[in-house]
């Protein structure tokens, strides 16, 4: 599903701005992946090469297929539209309705809006949004915003879902309820690639757990464990 | 073909959502292009005034020729016909003797001890040719012409060339000239600042909410279907405020004409400029709009552009 094949990535040419360093993984179709590290360890570089937000300075990158050295600028909306994805700031648009964002989703990709009224209700549910449709998303706290943005990155049924630092913001609770909705769109057969700092959410889940350090795959062991 | 219409409806929709939602942004840059439009307009319209001065100063200029008594009606169209040949007379307009007093009498209506001393003599005024010309400047053929021994022999007095009228009406008209080309030059600065302020507060609006742009990038929205909405956005807010400052010049003028009863206001002749809103009010409505919404949408298009490049590093 996601193959990386010794990726480097350098913001400048000196040697020390090198933000990854010779990465190399392979990540399963279904899988549950947790990336940890400390801050600055590269781990939202890497989310960011994946939805081409950035380009590699060297190495492959293959994801669903799709061989990131082939493709066009013209296309990367397309390959994003393939891929779900979860920011820690959630990233909704401010002047559109919790509807409204998640429909959004649909629109770009031309979905007719009879689908768009019957899909969107269905994932709000989903997330535990039913009824909240049309508040702004200034009227929400974090944790509903959160799931305003998981609905949005799964309402298109990606293959692939990357969410990064998405319980960064909340409180323990909210944190829980986020990744709850991520194990159960596992569940549906969605690869999950979860960026967090939350040593209490990586030991409980027990999922494969990634370890970047200083741009470095450190460790990487199924049902693994973060010590921060 | 039924998936893009759905699409276009979208980025309509999203467009007038934008407007209503962002009403605060949108007021503020409406209220900018109002201001802008209006000066504009106004520029315009005091231009066209001005023209209209000169123009009618102009056409005051004309030349009397001032017939002896015994001129027979042969000899008097003789000259007319004459006259009528030379390139630069557009007309010619026979006064008569009895013609002349009652003009005079008219004239002085109010003057009684003018109108006794009128009765008591014969009509002392002779009958004379108004020649109304194409170009006041170049009357050198015409004074040719009246001043041939045997044309002179029928003229009473000194043919009159607007004499000192002449002057003073160039005077005006060299300075009408000069405001009128002012003019021009004041609408094309006007214009040019207001468009960049404007241009400035539609950037700073999508300054603001670079953001949201960068979200539908993230989402893999394409680029049109990213810009459509806001240039629908600065298409409204074009549209609205052409309509606003037209419907505010209208009442400006119609103020002035019927409340303020005046006639002009400094060198702006407001009954003329009034009068030049109402017949041209279509082409003004037209203008207002293409500029209102080019303004509006180019600025928008070229603000958008900053934040839809894809990163290429």
């Amino acid at each position: 599903m996601i193959l990386l094949d010794r990726v480097s990535k350098s913001y400048s040419k000196k040697s020390d701005s090198t933000a990854l360093e010779r990465i190399s993984l392979h990540i399963e179709p279904k899988e549950f992946v947790i990336i940890v590290g400390p801050s600055g360890a590269g781990k939202s570089t890497l989310l960011k090469l994946l939805t081409r937000e950035e380009k590699p300075t060297t190495g492959k990158i293959i994801v669903g297929g799709i061989d990131y050295e082939h493709l066009k600028d013209k296309d990367v909306p397309r390959l994003r539209r393939r891929i779900g994805v979860v920011f820690q700031d959630f990233k909704l648009l401010p002047n559109k309705t919790v509807f409204e964002n998640v429909a959004f989703a649909l629109e770009i990709i031309g979905i007719s809006t009879k689908e768009i009224k019957h899909t969107v209700p269905r994932v709000l549910d989903i997330v535990g949004l039913k009824g909240k449709e049309k508040s702004m998303p200034m009227e929400l706290s974090g944790g509903e915003r959160q799931r305003v943005a998981i609905a949005r990155a799964i309402v298109r049924q990606p293959k692939i879902l990357i969410a990064d630092e998405p319980t960064g913001n909340l409180d323990p609770k909210h944190a829980w309820d986020v990744i709850r909705v991520l194990e159960k769109i596992n569940r549906f057969g969605t690869t999950v690639l979860l960026t967090t700092h939350n040593q209490d959410i990586v030991n409980k889940l027990k999922r494969r757990v990634i370890t970047i350090e200083g741009g470095k795959v450190t460790s990487d062991h199924s049902g693994g464990t973060y010590r921060a | 073909m039924r998936r893009k219409l759905t699409t276009l409806w979208r980025i309509f929709l999203g467009g007038t959502n934008n407007f209503v939602r962002n009403a605060w942004l949108s007021a503020a840059a409406m209220a900018v292009m109002i201001i802008t439009l209006t000066i504009v307009l106004f520029s315009v319209i005091a231009n066209a005034t001005f023209s209209y001065t000169v123009q009618t100063i102009r056409d005051k200029i004309d030349i009397s020729v001032y017939l002896k008594d015994d001129v027979t009606d042969t000899r008097r169209n003789g000259l007319i016909t004459d006259l009528k040949k030379i390139q630069n007379v557009r007309a010619i307009s026979y006064i008569s003797k009895d013609q002349a007093l009652k003009n005079y009498i008219n004239i002085n209506k109010d003057n009684v001890d003018l109108q006794v001393a009128i009765n008591q003599t014969d009509n002392p005024l002779p009958a004379s040719l108004q020649i109304k010309l194409n170009d006041p400047d170049h009357i050198e053929s015409i004074k040719t012409y009246l001043e041939k021994p045997e044309i002179k022999a029928l003229q009473s007095d000194e043919t009159s060339y607007s004499g000192d009228r002449k002057e003073a009406i160039d005077k005006i008209a060299k300075a009408t000239s000069f405001i009128r080309k002012a003019g021009i030059v004041g609408v094309i600065i006007f214009a040019f600042i207001s468009v960049l302020i404007i241009f400035n507060t539609i950037q700073m609006a999508i300054f603001n909410r670079r953001d949201e742009l960068s979200i539908m990038r993230l989402l893999g929205a394409g680029k049109w279907y990213i810009r459509g909405p806001f240039l629908v956005e600065s298409f409204l807010i074009g549209v609205s405020s052409a309509v606003v400052s037209i419907v505010m010049c209208n009442a400006v003028f119609s103020v002035a004409n019927s409340t303020l009863n005046a006639s002009s206001f400094g060198l702006l002749d407001i009954t003329y400029a009034s009068k030049y809103f109402a017949m041209h009010f279509w082409n003004i409505v037209g203008a207002q709009l293409l500029l209102g919404i080019i303004i509006g949408v180019g600025s928008s298009f070229v603000a958008t552009q900053r934040y839809l490049r894809m990163k290429r590093k």
